[in-house]
């Protein structure tokens, strides 16, 4: 059964050294959750971006609780580079996997279907084939005569997302942000965050349903209202670009980024 | 101001001349001149009476008819049916392979960029990949690049996509994936085939007589300052904002 608890009870279902799966920003990303994180003194993730991210990757990148990450980039958008991704790099602070997005997705859709690789289109020539050994270029064993790359399955431990409402068994309205799904069926535990939670059925009816992510995905909710700021969230509030441009300036010293990041914490407490 | 606004609005025209005949074209995240020149094309085409054309912009909920998820688009383009995508690269190279990672040695590079997104995959499965980047420099069009991202060609499989063109501030180069290299087609006035010899950094064919880039005629213009800045502000407010206050 889904479990509905407090924010900082759900961030205890995250430990250190654990595979964290997060989807990209304005896709429903749990930011409050990610202060829990933090609070909470996270460290040694294995961060897993679907198939990319910006503010929370550089985060937890900053806040010193990455070992690894795979990603098939890090950027804060219109807001320009993610500086601490971009200055972790350069000193090694953590174990890049440099990736391409339908890769992450082809991992995830391999751990989905139970099976141990992937097949995937394209990507022969690039240098990732290079630092990616655990990718492959094989000779297709069926149909077409060809070269085929084939991934890994991606299985993280945990998936964390945020989104607009569940209902009480535990259903998630995901609305047509299916990658939040992807991520839930791969993962072997999911974590979600949402504005509210709803006394409906959301499978009720078709219309509802047909953009619901089921409770037999979901683990564990809990209530963060404005949960995805500073970052978007669909249907409910847009990104609040001044606050993230504030970060992006701050965030390219490291004094620059603590201070930051003590002023984001207390802001998600005085929130709770 | 207004030499900034006639600068993006003959790319924004040309990427719309490029498009000619597609039929579906995505655009990808942190693009909002790719976005109004395909938004342009849609208009130009309903305009005209011309077939229809569908565009994807990436991050828009209005301009975007995707319901499948972040994996919708790859899955399209590897059954064709995306025409046509834009790439950039921190550096782009004389052969058209494109580094989206760092310069220097990897991982630990001199510049880190943020990373290669879908274009590993994307640049051998859509037909008509448009090299979209501002900057025209020494820095940026290099003669190998540092890291490929995505490989222009690839003989050992086969493929559909790969470069159809190279679009600067400063000039258009057509791609020839026969030759594997570019081919200058016009200059942007006031810039002149000294001033592409003098920023490229990698070698390409040079016509004997090479054109300017047209200028967008008034009725492309009152299109573009119109219609499509309306519906470029709902993915990209600031920058429809900078052009119509230009205006």
């Amino acid at each position: 059964m889904t479990e509905i608890v407090a924010l900082e009870a759900l961030a205890t279902r995250v430990t250190s050294g654990q595979s964290l799966a997060i989807p990209v920003d304005g896709s429903g990303v749990a930011m409050a959750a990610t202060a829990a994180l933090l609070e909470a003194g996270i460290r040694d993730l294995k961060l897993i971006c679907v198939p990319i991210s910006g503010l929370q990757a550089d985060l937890l990148i900053g806040a010193g609780a990455i070992a690894s990450l795979e990603t098939s980039a890090v950027s804060l958008g219109e807001a320009g580079a993610a500086p601490r991704f971009t200055a972790g790099v350069k000193t090694g602070a953590f174990a890049l996997r440099d990736s391409t997005c339908p890769a992450i997705f082809a991992g995830l859709l391999a751990a989905q279907k139970g099976v141990p690789f992937m097949p995937i289109a394209g990507i022969i020539g690039s240098d990732l084939l290079n630092v990616r050994p655990d990718w492959q270029v094989i000779d297709s064993p069926v149909g077409e005569a060809r070269k085929v790359v084939v991934v890994p399955a991606i299985s993280p431990d945990v998936a964390l997302f945020h989104a607009p409402e569940a209902d009480r068994a535990g259903n998630v309205r995901i609305g047509r942000h299916r990658e939040l799904a992807d991520l839930a069926y791969a993962s072997k535990r999911t974590l979600v965050t949402v504005e509210r939670i709803v006394d409906r059925n959301l499978l009720e009816s078709e219309d509802s349903a047909a953009g619901v992510l089921p409770s037999l995905y979901v683990d564990t909710i809990a209530v963060a209202a404005r949960g995805a700021w500073p970052l978007a969230l669909w249907d409910e509030y847009p990104a609040d670009e001044a606050e993230i441009a504030r970060y992006a300036g701050m965030a390219r010293s490291d004094e620059g980024f603590r201070a930051y990041l003590s002023t984001f914490l207390s802001h998600r407490k005085q929130v709770a | 101001m207004s030499a900034e606004r006639d600068r993006r609005e003959i790319l924004i025209a040309t990427i719309a001349d490029l498009l000619d005949g597609i039929r579906h074209v995505a655009v990808g995240a942190s693009s909002p001149i790719p976005a109004a020149g395909a938004m342009l094309l849609r208009a130009r085409q309903q305009r005209d009476g011309k077939p229809p054309v569908r565009i994807s912009i990436l991050g828009s909920q209005a301009h975007n008819f995707f319901t499948n998820g972040g994996i919708e688009l790859f899955d399209c383009a590897a059954q064709g049916r995306v025409d046509a995508f834009f790439l950039g690269g921190g550096q782009i190279d004389g052969e058209g392979n494109i580094n989206l990672v760092g310069t220097g040695d990897y991982p630990t590079s001199g510049v880190r960029w943020p990373g290669s997104f879908g274009s590993a995959y994307l640049y051998h499965l859509v037909p008509r990949v448009i090299l979209f980047r501002e900057e025209h420099s020494p820095r940026v069009f290099v003669p190998k690049v540092d890291f490929v991202s995505a490989r222009a060609i690839t003989p050992e499989v086969p493929r559909r996509g790969g470069p159809h063109a190279l679009l600067t501030n400063m000039a258009l180069f057509d791609f020839d994936r026969e030759a594997g290299g570019f081919a200058l087609r016009s200059v942007h006035p006031p810039f002149t085939p000294a001033d592409i010899r003098e920023n490229t950094g990698f070698a390409y064919a040079e016509p004997e007589v090479v054109r300017e880039t047209p200028q967008p005629d008034t009725a492309t213009l009152s299109l573009l300052r119109g219609k499509i800045l309306d519906e470029l502000a709902e993915t990209y407010p600031a920058f429809a904002r900078t052009m119509k206050q230009a205006a």
